[in-house]
């Protein structure tokens, strides 16, 4: 196997800079030791698209994450991608919170986000009644938005195919060949690929890929951020992103409401050893429930459907950094891309494509890019007709099998036989909600095992809620 | 041998403590109603269960019809008779009330279908 | 879209449904249909397998296939309708809208409504319990559904949180088929549970049953690997210092089940807090006039008996009402006493006529007089020697010219 580009990571950034390079005539392969792209940091996190008010100005990062949100009404009007742009509030709660708004005013100024506002206590209350009734006035971001993380990726990902690129899943990178001081290809649990230029996406792994190269000069810290989402009938709701003031400590933990209308509270940031370790924990839950109290006072976690927690790739020493080397040439290194990482990576695409030219990578623009992208028809949002002509079309439309979320079986089968196909019962649940919704799959879980080996053409026993160890179902009873 | 009995005639639950040698009973007490006395009895001497499980079913829309014993079976015969469920193969149509095993274990009692298949 | 018209629509083909639909033919209305998500009748009890059903209403020991078999027979026999593979989206005051895959979107208009959509079950969220997300956690009535009629087994080493019946039911269940249960742990300090199940079920099998303990952690990235357990102290916390972990591959969940009341809640139905399923008079009919539930969609019953005897009443109603021949008068609401968690019906209209209030109590007690006033008049008083919250109790009263109603549960 050959490539001009291979990238390392299918997750939002490898994903971006494969479909960013898919503009080009080169050849570009992307491998991921996942099942599915999107499989780790991208799909478990806050889900919002940030202006990049609070980054360090100056920084990598604010450069790539206030270019990255202006970007987002096309990019998701383009390949039918779930975002709104709901903006963000910080409610002021304390006197000395309320003190501190000018600084994170002023801090937005130099990030050249010019549109934040004052709000007042009864502007605050108007708009988001169920804010703590003692908050004393607050700011209002008005681009801070929502989106849907895992289609965002998956369409992404599906856009680059659409344009040539290849997606190699369970593709585990084992060691990168060098001729002297250049890189010229990655050995794979999949058999060898010869590469031009390499490029190091791999998120929490992107210190062992380094390594490989013989790149010793950072670690990945995971920090992990536990959340809670409840039902989207829950008798308290919040309209915009609710974030608290920052304390020298830590971001804090936010309510907002998911593009799909539940409400996410949390995350926790504990740094941990262990880049595999996604438990929820006790004292974390607790925390969170602390902490958004003082923002939310009538928040109420019992109407939970699930908790989780994912990973943010942090870095020591900290930074977003994407690198390039004299000693290790055709090879480009991103790391520390950690909660701004979503939004920035339709910018981290287009700057790594800008190295690549820059290091040597002939580029050449294509004349038929293909913009656009449509996913899979959504029945529930269809209107009664449209629904009724659908179920005529394919009768597979006509048969419910998430009730929750009111999935049907012919979105299923779409989904797994789609561009990147979904195979296994966590893939249908990211791009179709089967099995996210407050029964938790305990109604769909069988039937879309069922379906999927049915179109998989394998025994249910080999289907996979994830990963290749997650078997869902052990052999037959009888 | 002694046994602590939770009777299961009504919602109450005494526990009966029963004390004998095989089917000879020299001690009972614990009980409330004579129903309760009975049950503790035969769950004593010879204590009895339905059994209920599935069989495997060709030609049909499912995989699986629901099976019983007729009524109930001695307890230590379960495993005995869940083995020889298993090795039932059988074709639809599978009507309720089909005798599937006849004399099951020699406990002369019927495995039928309970559920259908077709 | 696909019309249909009839007079007593009733959402869902379970236990409920076929009661409802059956009763409301026999009370003269003409046209019943039964809109059911399943490729057949029958609802949960396709997969209930196991016996225990019938002991009331017919006297004899059924398995849920030969339960609903009957009512089957007899729905058939009637000239019930039904329209399977349908899922209901809709439900408003004279209409139900279901989509369908031979029909597309279905558009039932009917004079009168039953919802008997059933329950779900309580999920790992509900109960909070931290750890990974690994495959292998499953609610007890979905292993119910891969085992009893998918044919897939969905583990070899269980643990099981929650000693109602359906986690007791699948510990015989899986043991019978080969598995090795570890072991049912129950944060309360008594059974949730009927004591039958307890005994035919664990007892019998040896698997021990551990109250006053929790799951507090569930270990493995990717297939269940281990449960932790522990002791929990009188206000259900857990004691870390009796922390154990027990090896296994599945962790099954019988925390408790909820009415299905998502349609319900969309149709603008009132929803009692405590049952969460719609508030309903003793016709099982619900705030909205043409609507009337019955069976778990209204409370979680624990003998499909009850569902039965219940929606005979919701369907004699539905059909009553279908023929404007169901008088409407102002109810008055039925109080909970003493250790009495809910009465349903919630309401009551004043009539000539017998009542069953079935209620649970909120907490165990042991030599306990039941009574049911009026007032300073007392209507009924029953002395039970025990009461327990899984084992939903019943009182019957004549409801002639009452002004007010009271169930109470008292030490004797």
């Amino acid at each position: 196997m050959k490539a001009d580009v291979l990238v390392i990571g299918a997750g939002a950034v490898g994903t971006a800079i494969t479909r960013e390079l898919t503009k080009y005539r080169l050849n570009v392969i992307c491998v991921d030791k996942r099942e599915d792209v999107g499989g780790d940091c991208s799909k478990s996190n806050s889900a919002i698209i940030h202006t990049g008010y609070d980054a360090k100005p100056g920084s990598l990062e604010s450069e790539l994450v206030v270019a990255a949100n202006p970007q987002y009404d096309k990019l998701t009007a383009d390949l039918d991608i779930p975002f709104k742009r709901i903006g963000a509030i910080l409610p002021a709660i304390t006197d000395e919170q309320f003190a501190q708004l000018p600084e994170i005013k002023e801090k937005a100024l130099k990030n050249r986000v010019y549109d934040v506002q004052y709000l007042s206590k009864e502007q605050i209350l108007a708009i988001e009644p169920n804010i703590n009734p003692e908050v004393k006035g607050g700011l209002f971001i008005p681009r801070e938005s929502i989106i849907d993380p895992f289609i965002y990726v998956v369409a992404m990902a599906e856009n680059a195919v659409a344009n040539g690129a290849k997606f190699m899943l369970n593709t585990e990178v084992t060691g990168i060949r060098k001729d002297g001081d250049r890189v010229i290809g990655a050995e794979t649990t999949n058999g060898y690929i010869e590469a031009d230029y390499i490029v190091n996406a791999a998120g929490l792994f992107c210190d062992e890929i380094a390594n490989m190269v013989g790149k010793f000069d950072y670690t990945v810290v995971p920090r992990k951020g536990q959340f809670y989402i409840l039902d989207k009938n829950t008798g308290c709701k919040v309209n915009h992103i609710v974030l608290p003031i920052p304390t020298k400590i830590t971001k804090g933990k936010l309510m907002t409401p998911t593009i799909d209308g539940n409400m996410l509270v949390g995350p926790t940031a504990e740094d941990l050893p262990d880049k595999y370790d996604k438990s929820t924990t006790t004292e974390g839950l607790d925390s969170i429930r602390a902490d958004v109290q003082k923002l939310i006072p009538g928040v109420m976690l019992q109407d939970t459907i699930t908790q989780f927690s994912g990973l943010r790739p942090n870095r020591n020493p900290e930074g977003l950094n994407i690198d390039v080397y004299d000693d290790v040439k055709h090879y480009v290194n991103l790391s520390g891309v950690r909660s701004t990482g979503l939004t920035n990576s339709i910018s981290v695409g287009a700057y790594v494509a800008n190295l690549l030219r820059e290091i040597g990578l002939k580029m050449e623009f294509k004349d038929d890019f293909i913009e656009k992208r449509k996913g899979i028809v959504c029945i529930r949002e269809l209107s009664r007709e449209e629904q009724h002509k659908k179920i005529l079309e394919n009768p597979l439309y006509g048969n419910i099998v998430c009730r929750c979320e009111s999935v049907t079986e012919g979105e299923i089968v779409d989904a797994i036989h789609s561009p990147i196909p979904a195979t296994t019962v966590d893939a249908i649940k990211r791009r179709l909600r089967a099995g996210m919704g407050r029964c938790q799959g305990g109604f769909c879980g069988p039937k879309v095992i069922e379906i999927l080996a049915r179109e998989l053409k394998v025994d249910p026993k080999e289907i996979r809620k994830n990963n290749s160890k997650s078997y869902m179902v052990c052999g037959k009873v009888k | 041998m002694t046994k602590e009995i939770i009777c299961t005639v009504c919602p109450t639950g005494c526990t009966i403590h029963v004390e004998g040698e095989n089917k000879t009973i020299t001690k009972i007490e614990g009980f409330s109603c004579p129903r309760g006395k009975l049950y503790a009895e035969n769950e004593f001497i010879s204590p009895v269960r339905i059994l209920t499980s599935t069989a495997k079913v060709k030609n049909a829309k499912t995989p699986l019809v629901a099976v019983r014993s007729k009524t109930p079976i001695p307890k230590d015969k379960l495993f005995d008779c869940m083995e020889e469920i298993k090795k039932l193969e059988l074709t639809a149509p599978v009507k309720r009330g089909d005798v599937l095993i006849s004399d099951v274990c020699g406990t002369g009692v019927n495995i039928i279908a309970s559920g259908e298949a077709f | 879209m696909y019309k249909i018209d009839c007079d007593v629509c009733v959402v869902g083909g379970g236990p409920a449904g076929l009661a409802a639909a059956i009763s409301a033919k026999q009370n003269g209305a003409e046209n019943v249909l039964i809109v059911e998500r399943d490729e057949a009748l029958g609802g949960i009890l396709q997969q209930c397998i196991h016996p225990g059903f019938g002991l009331k209403l017919f006297n004899e020991e059924l398995t849920g296939p030969e339960y609903y078999g009957r009512f089957v027979i007899v729905a058939k026999e009637l000239g019930v309708k039904t329209l399977l593979n349908s899922m209901v989206l809709e439900v408003g005051e004279e209409s139900v809208i279901c989509i369908n895959s031979e029909h597309g979107v279905c558009e039932i208009s009917a004079k009168s409504i039953i919802l008997a959509m059933g329950c779900r079950e309580r999920t790992r969220a509900n109960i909070m319990i931290p750890g990974t997300r690994p495959a292998g956690v499953y609610t007890a009535g979905t292993a119910q559904r891969l085992i009893n009629r998918q044919n897939e087994m969905v583990g070899k080493k269980v643990v099981i949180l929650g000693s109602g019946d359906i986690g007791m039911i699948m510990a015989r269940r899986m043991t019978l088929e080969g598995a090795k249960v570890e072991a049912v742990v129950e944060i309360m300090d008594y059974l949730a549970g009927l004591t039958r199940n307890r005994v035919q079920c664990l007892d019998d099998f040896g698997i021990p049953l551990l109250l006053s303990h929790t799951v507090v952690n569930i270990k493995g990235n990717d297939r269940v690997e281990s449960v932790v357990i522990a002791e929990v102290d009188e206000n259900k916390k857990p004691i870390m210092s009796t922390a154990r972990e027990i090896e296994c591959d599945t962790l099954l969940l019988s925390v408790g089940l909820i009415p299905e009341n998502e349609l319900t809640g969309k149709a603008n139905i009132e929803i009692s807090p405590v049952t969460k399923g719609p508030k309903v008079n003793q016709y099982m009919q619900t705030s909205i006039k043409s609507i009337f539930a019955c069976g778990n969609v209204v409370h979680v019953n624990d003998l499909v008996d009850n569902v039965s005897a219940e929606s005979k009443k919701a369907g004699a109603a539905a059909a009553l009402y279908a023929q404007k021949k169901l008088k409407s008068k102002a109810a008055i609401t039925v109080e909970t006493g003493e250790n009495v968690r809910y009465v349903c019906p919630q309401t009551v209209i004043p009539a000539d006529e017998k009542v069953d209030l079935y209620f649970r109590v909120m907490k165990p007690q042991k030599n306990v007089i039941i009574t049911v006033t009026d007032g300073d008049n007392t209507l009924l008083t029953r002395k039970a020697i025990k009461v327990n919250p899984g084992e939903m109790e019943k009182a019957t009263v004549s409801v002639k010219d009452i002004s007010s109603l009271k169930v109470s549960v008292k030490e004797a």
